[in-house]
């Protein structure tokens, strides 16, 4: 791969994690699935887990069904007090291969968290994606996605997707 | 009567009603610690199947107190508490590993798997000065050596050598729910979840003694038609009332929802499906007549058979407002990939992300922040008041939460 292509291949990336940040943090939780292709992956997971190969996901998703559940559960039937969360995604990488249209990439995320009730915002989440993507004529979409977080304890609760 | 409950005094509602130093009070927590999980209890620390080989070690905790936890070459279990005999370092940093002695890095003294201290460098001294007294005391200085016991690859300690047999411990009731879960097939380790809760330690036991929330607060459950109101349910419990399993059978699809019931249940949509709805499939495995049971054994675990989602959950509390949660998911060695997936995917019910735990969670919070920051007073635990304490098998009933607290009172020399 040229370095032109892997430029624009991370460029391509890098708007496309934004993009997903966008709906997670400020937009429409149930077009969050679309990210995804039908029968995706989408796995976050503690560091300790990941590092082991154990394959237990404090969320654990095989399928865009399984995304659009979720998202309908926390939408609808979820109790939690309100809270904003936001992504800041950094230190992105791509891998430069090219089979069959798919190719690795990865990034590192922090996500804040601020309770309405609570003066501010505390770090939620630390961590990074491990991600398969593929192209489409409608663009990049996932194929997998692992979030895997160095955290040794979850602050209580982990109410929205990373 | 003794000055400490004088100070303590109970509601003249007895049981009926909880007072909030129970849940926030420094000075009952530090008891709590002394009289409860450094007391004749069997406390979780770890699965065997995470130690399987000798030399295997893991970091644990009995209540909030660190432990280590090794496999020896002799295939026996050990717990010891991870403080050097020395100068008191936490000296086992490593969350697992394997290892023929374990050595504190401060010093350099070592400790053999039974925690025997087998090493202290220049312990003579050097050219003949300094060093340890001949006559001074290896084993008065070794870490602490707690009780271990283990039943169906799972392996509880007690600071109490002289604490029941496990089985006399949990009563009849609890053993089979037990043993429902970890029948003797092998067990295959998944993975871990922690997560802290900012509430008193208690009221997650409470929250797994009160059938009553389970149609109310998970709308999940109800929306989607896994438990609803009126689902064959029981709240069990053993005599000391410290024990307890929340326990549902899954409703088949010709139950009937009574209109009543679905009146009351906010949640309830007969039309709402899942996409997936996979996750919510049981497959019959167990020699139980329940197809979920949450099982709460006094005083640090909860053994969780949500359908085919098995897991740990161990508490470790810190503090009167909050304490961590260490889940341990697994499934049987024999699993195929199909079986292990499934339990993997139904894992989503449950876990501090989980459609159900989220909630609990959140809901322990709310009442802790309305302890904290309210007027202090009493909670009302008061439904069934036709059963004082105990096991039922009505669901709109605290009588087991009632029962866990003349339990609790008694061990804390706060009965009337
Ligand atoms: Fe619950």
């Amino acid at each position: 791969m040229s370095a032109a292509d892997a430029d624009r291949r991370l460029r391509a990336v890098e708007a496309f994690n934004t993009a997903y940040a966008r709906v997670l943090d400020d937009g429409d939780l149930t077009v969050w699935p679309n990210f995804f292709t039908e029968e995706a992956r989408y796995v976050v997971t503690a560091r300790e887990n990941w590092d082991r190969g154990l394959p237990a996901g404090l969320i654990y998703c095989e399928g865009r069904a399984m995304m659009a559940d979720r998202a309908f559960a926390i939408l609808n039937t979820a109790m939690y007090a309100p809270r904003y969360l936001r992504h800041f995604i950094t230190n992105t990488w791509v891998g430069t291969q090219a089979d069959g249209g798919a190719f690795e990439a990865g990034a590192n995320y922090l996500l804040t968290q601020v309770l309405v009730d609570e003066p501010n915002a505390r770090v939620h989440q630390v961590g990074r994606y491990i991600d398969v993507f593929v192209e489409s004529e409608a663009g990049l979409q996932l194929c997998s996605r692992h979030c895997v977080y160095d955290d040794a304890l979850i602050d209580n609760a982990l109410i929205l997707p990373v | 009567m003794t000055a400490f409950s004088n100070r303590y005094q109970w509601p003249d509602a007895g049981l009926f009603e909880i007072p909030d130093w129970v849940y926030t009070d420094p000075e009952i927590y530090d008891r709590e610690v002394e009289r409860i999980f450094h007391g004749p209890t069997w406390n979780y620390v770890a699965l065997e199947a995470e130690i399987p080989n000798p030399g295997d070690f893991q970091r644990s905790f009995v209540g909030p107190t660190p432990v280590v936890v090794t496999r020896d070459g002799e295939d026996e279990i050990n717990v010891f508490l991870n403080r050097c005999g020395h100068r008191a370092s936490e000296f086992c940093r490593e969350q697992r590993g394997n290892a023929k002695l374990l050595i504190c890095p401060y010093h350099q003294w070592s400790y053999d798997l039974k925690g025997n201290l087998v090493g202290v460098p220049f312990r003579r001294g050097l050219a003949g000065r300094g060093g340890l007294a001949r006559d001074f005391d290896m084993a008065a200085h070794s870490p602490r050596r707690l009780a271990v016991t283990r039943r169906g690859g799972v392996v509880f300690a007690s600071f109490d050598a002289d604490a029941p047999p496990l089985e006399s411990y949990l009563g009849p009731v609890m053993t089979a729910e037990f043993d429902a879960t970890f029948d003797g097939r092998p067990l295959e380790l998944h993975g871990y979840y922690r997560n802290t809760v900012p509430g008193n330690w208690k009221l997650y036991h409470e929250n797994l003694k009160d059938p009553y929330h389970a149609t109310l607060l998970h709308s999940f459950l109800v929306t989607f038609g896994l438990f609803v109101a009126g689902n064959r349910s029981a709240m069990l419990a053993d005599e000391s009332g410290l024990h307890g399993a929340i326990a549902s059978a899954k409703r088949a699809s010709t139950d009937h929802v009574s209109e009543e019931a679905k009146g009351e249940m906010r949640a309830f949509h007969e039309d709402f499906a899942l996409q997936a709805p996979e996750i919510m499939e049981f497959v019959d495995e167990f020699d139980s007549e329940w197809s979920v049971t949450m099982q709460t054994i006094w005083p640090n675990l909860i053994v969780q058979r949500e359908m085919n989602t098995l897991g740990i959950r161990q508490i470790v509390p810190r503090g009167p407002h909050e304490f961590a949660m260490h889940w341990t998911m697994f499934g049987y060695a024999g699993d195929d990939e199909a079986m292990r997936r499934h339990r993997l995917r139904q894992g989503n019910l449950m876990g501090p992300a989980g459609f159900l735990g989220m909630e609990d969670n959140e809901a322990i919070k709310f009442v802790q922040d309305g302890m904290k920051r309210s007027r202090p007073g009493h909670h009302a635990v008061a439904l069934e008041p036709e059963l004082e304490a105990g096991a039922t098998d009505c669901v709109i009933s605290e009588a087991a939460i009632r029962a866990m607290y003349r339990g609790w009172r008694e061990i804390m020399g706060l009965a009337s």
